[in-house]
C-alpha cells in the first residue's frame, strides 16, 4: 500500500517536473523570438531618431550609423519653423480626423444593417462591401482621377489639387473594411440582447445607440485606428490628386519637398517620419488601453 | 394582469411547419408551462406571443385583443431569455430601469420599482454591479428584476433554467414560485424539463410535432394522461409501454403480456375496455412506481408475479430494478430494502389501478 503510494508520488513529481520545465522551455523561446522581432521592427524608428540627431556635416562624413557624436536638434528646429512641413501636418490632421468620422458615420449603420437586420439580399451585400476592400488603390486611382475631373466638368467643383477633397476619397478605402469590421462585432453579439431591448420598448435607433454601440466599443475603437491609420499614411492617392506645395499630406509632402532633384536632406527626412510618426503611436497608445479595458471589464468577479 | 388567448396558431417557416394550428385559453394570473421535445413548437409559440415571430395564420390574443400585428413594445409584455440577454454594459440597476427610461418613467418612479424588484428577488445588494460580475443564478434573478418592474400583463419565459446547473436549477425553480405567488402576473413558461413543467404550472400544455397533446394539471397529465405520447413523457423514469392482447374468460378481462404473464383488469374498466377485446397493436403502459416489492397485504387490483431481475440500481431512497418481458425491457421502483439483487428472481406487485391501455395506431389512451 504504501510502497504503491510512494510510486505514486514519485511519478506525480516527475510529471510535475516535466511539466515545469516544459514551461520554462516555452518562455525562453518566447523571449527569443519577441527579442528577435523587438530588434527588428525597431531598427527603423531608432535609425531615424539616430539619422535626425545628426547635422548634416556629420551626416555627410559618413561615420558610424549607430552612433551619433555630435548629437543637434537642429533638423527637428528647422522644420517645426518651416510653414511647409507645418502645412503638410495640419492637412494630414485634419483629413485623418474627418474620415474617421466620415467613416464611422457610414460604416456603422451599414453593418447595424447589413448585420443585423435581416433583408432580402444583405449576405449578398455584406459579401459585396468585402469585395470592394479587395481591389488595390493602385488599380482605382486613375479611374477615381477621371471621376473627379468629370465632376468639375459637370458641376464647376474642382476636387483636384484640393486637400480637403481627400476627405472624400479616402473613405472609399476604409469604409469597406471598417464595415467589415464592424459587422463581425455586431453579429457576434446575441440576438436575445436586441430581442430583449426590443421587448423593452427600444426602436432601431435606440437599440443601435444605447445598446450595440457600447457593447461593440473594441470594434469601434479597431475600426477607428484602422481608418486613422490608412488616410494617416496613405501615399498613391495624394500623390496622384494633390500637386501645389501647399496642398499636399505629410507622407508626399517630406519626398517632395525635402528631396530636391538628387539631393536628399537625409538629417531633416529621418527628422520629419518621425514626428510624423508620433501621431498614430499616440492614438495606438491611448486607444489600446482602452481596447483592452473594453474587452476585459468586469471579467472577473467582484 | 390579462388573459391570453391563441386561435389556430399558425407558423411555417418557408414550407416548413413549425406550430400546426393550436388553440389555447390561458387564465388571468396562470401560471402555464408549455413543456415538449426540441422542435415541438413550444418557443416558437411563445415568441409569438411576444411578438418576435411573425405570425402565418390564426390569432394571438392579449387582454381580449389581437396583437397580430402590434409590435413587442406595445404589447405589455415582458421575456426572460434562456442566456439572460441582460446589458452587458449596463449595471443591474440600469439593466433593470432600461424599459422604464425608455417610456420616459418619473425617476422617483423608476426608483421605487427597481428596489421594490430587487427585494422581491433577493438583489438589492447587486444593483450597483455588471452582468459579468455575477453568478449564473444572480444573473437570471436580474433578468426576471429587469420583466418584474414593467409590471406587464403577462411574463414570458425561455427555457430560463437551462443555463444553470442541477442545483441551482431547482434552487431557482422554488424561486420563480415563489415570486409567481408574489406577483401574480400571467406567466407562460417554455421549457422541455418535465419535471419543471410539472412542479410550476397550472397547467402544463404538452406539444408534440407542432401540436398540443394535452393541456391539464400536473396531476391531471400523470394520472390521466391522453395519449401515449404524454403518457411516456410526464414521469421519470418513463412509464414502461408492453405489447399486450385483451382476452375475455368468464365475464372478466384479462391483459395478457407473455404467455406466463396476465394481469386482471380492475372490475370498474371492464365496460371501458370490453370493446377493445381480441384487436392488435395494443399497448400496456404503467409507471416504474406501480411495480413495487411483494407485499403482505395487498390493495384491491394489486397483483402479484414473480420475474428473473437484468439489473438493479440503488437510488438510496428507492432501488430500480429492470427486467425483461418478451425482450421489452421493464422497470420497477422497489423499497432499498426489499433484497433486490441482478440476476435474482424477485416477487413483484403490479398496481393495476394505474394501468392504461393505450391503441398503438392512434396513439390515444383508451
Amino acid at each position: 500500500m504504501s510502497a504503491s503510494a510512494q510510486a505514486i508520488g514519485v511519478a506525480e513529481s516527475a510529471k510535475h517536473g516535466s511539466l515545469k520545465r516544459s514551461r520554462r522551455w516555452a518562455l525562453i523561446w518566447s523571449y527569443v523570438f519577441l527579442v528577435m522581432f523587438a530588434v527588428f521592427f525597431l531598427m527603423p524608428p531608432i535609425y531615424m531618431l539616430i539619422m535626425g540627431l545628426k547635422g548634416s556635416g556629420e551626416i555627410a562624413a559618413m561615420t558610424n550609423p549607430w552612433w551619433v557624436f555630435h548629437p543637434t536638434l537642429e533638423n527637428f528646429k528647422a522644420l517645426l519653423t518651416s510653414t511647409q512641413y507645418l502645412t503638410f501636418f495640419r492637412n494630414s490632421a485634419v483629413i485623418a480626423v474627418a474620415v474617421v468620422i466620415v467613416t464611422m458615420l457610414i460604416a456603422v449603420p451599414a453593418a447595424f444593417s447589413l448585420g443585423r437586420m435581416r433583408f432580402w439580399g444583405s449576405t449578398t451585400l455584406a459579401t459585396g462591401v468585402f469585395l470592394t476592400y479587395l481591389i488595390p488603390d493602385s488599380l482605382l486611382f486613375i479611374p477615381l482621377f477621371k471621376i473627379m475631373a468629370w465632376v468639375h466638368e459637370t458641376t464647376g467643383i474642382a476636387l483636384l489639387n484640393h486637400w480637403w477633397a481627400l476627405i472624400i476619397i479616402y473613405p472609399t478605402l476604409t469604409v469597406p473594411f471598417c464595415t467589415w469590421i464592424m459587422i463581425g462585432y455586431f453579429q457576434s453579439i446575441p440576438k436575445e440582447l436586441d430581442e430583449a431591448a426590443l421587448i423593452d420598448g427600444a426602436g432601431y435607433i435606440q437599440m443601435l445607440t444605447k445598446i450595440f454601440l457600447p457593447v461593440a466599443m473594441p470594434g469601434m475603437i479597431a475600426a477607428t485606428i484602422f481608418a486613422f491609420t490608412v488616410s494617416w499614411s496613405e501615399f498613391l492617392y495624394p500623390m496622384a490628386f494633390t500637386v501645389s506645395a501647399d496642398q499636399l499630406v505629410l507622407p508626399v509632402g517630406i519626398v517632395t519637398t525635402l528631396i530636391k532633384g538628387d539631393v536628399y536632406n537625409w538629417g531633416q527626412i529621418m527628422a520629419a517620419c518621425l514626428l510624423g510618426a508620433a501621431p498614430p503611436l499616440v492614438i495606438y497608445a491611448f486607444l489600446m488601453d482602452y481596447y483592452i479595458a473594453g474587452l476585459t471589464a468586469g471579467a472577473t468577479k467582484g | 394582469m390579462a388573459q391570453v388567448t391563441l386561435n389556430k396558431l399558425v407558423k411555417h417557416y418557408d414550407e416548413t411547419p413549425a406550430v400546426r394550428g393550436i388553440d389555447l385559453d390561458i387564465a388571468d394570473k396562470e401560471f402555464v408551462v408549455l413543456v415538449g421535445p426540441s422542435g415541438c413548437g413550444k418557443s416558437t409559440t411563445l415568441r409569438m406571443i411576444a411578438g418576435l415571430e411573425d405570425i402565418t395564420g390564426g390569432e394571438v390574443l392579449i387582454a381580449g385583443e389581437v396583437v397580430n400585428d402590434v409590435p413587442p413594445k406595445d404589447r405589455d409584455i415582458a421575456m426572460v431569455f434562456q442566456n439572460y440577454a441582460l446589458y452587458p454594459h449596463m449595471s443591474v440597476y440600469e439593466n433593470m430601469s432600461f424599459g422604464l427610461r425608455l417610456k420616459k418613467t418619473p425617476k422617483d418612479d423608476i426608483e421605487r420599482r427597481v428596489q421594490n424588484a430587487a427585494q422581491i428577488l433577493d438583489i438589492s445588494e447587486l444593483l450597483d454591479r455588471k452582468p459579468k460580475q455575477l453568478s449564473g443564478g444572480q444573473r437570471q434573478r436580474v433578468a426576471m428584476g429587469r420583466a418584474i418592474v414593467r409590471d406587464p400583463k403577462v411574463f414570458l419565459f425561455d427555457e430560463p433554467l437551462s443555463n444553470l446547473d442541477a442545483k441551482l436549477r431547482v434552487q431557482m425553480r422554488t424561486e420563480i414560485k415563489k415570486v409567481h405567488q408574489k406577483v401574480r402576473t400571467t406567466t407562460v413558461y417554455v421549457t422541455h424539463d418535465q419535471v419543471e413543467a410539472m412542479t410550476l404550472a397550472d397547467r402544463v400544455v404538452v406539444m408534440n410535432g407542432g401540436n398540443i397533446e394535452q393541456v391539464g394539471t400536473p396531476h391531471d397529465l400523470y394520472h390521466t394522461p391522453q395519449t401515449k405520447f404524454v403518457a411516456g413523457f410526464i414521469g421519470s423514469p418513463a412509464m414502461n409501454f408492453l405489447p399486450c392482447a385483451l382476452e375475455e374468460a368468464a365475464g372478466a378481462l384479462r391483459v395478457r403480456l407473455s404467455d406466463e404473464l396476465s394481469f386482471p383488469v380492475p372490475q370498474e374498466r371492464t365496460a371501458r375496455y370490453r370493446p377493445h377485446v381480441g384487436r392488435g397493436k395494443l399497448l400496456f403502459g404503467l409507471r416504474p412506481e406501480h411495480i413495487m416489492e411483494q407485499r403482505p397485504h395487498l390493495e384491491p387490483n394489486q397483483t402479484p408475479f414473480e420475474v428473473e431481475l437484468e439489473v438493479t440500481e440503488p437510488m438510496g431512497m428507492e432501488t430500480l430494478v429492470y427486467f425483461l418481458v418478451r425482450g421489452t425491457e421493464v422497470c420497477g421502483r422497489v423499497s432499498p430494502n426489499a433484497g433486490a439483487q441482478d440476476g435474482a428472481r424477485m416477487k413483484l406487485v403490479a398496481d393495476l389501478n394505474n394501468v392504461h391501455l393505450i391503441d398503438d395506431e392512434s396513439g390515444k389512451v383508451l
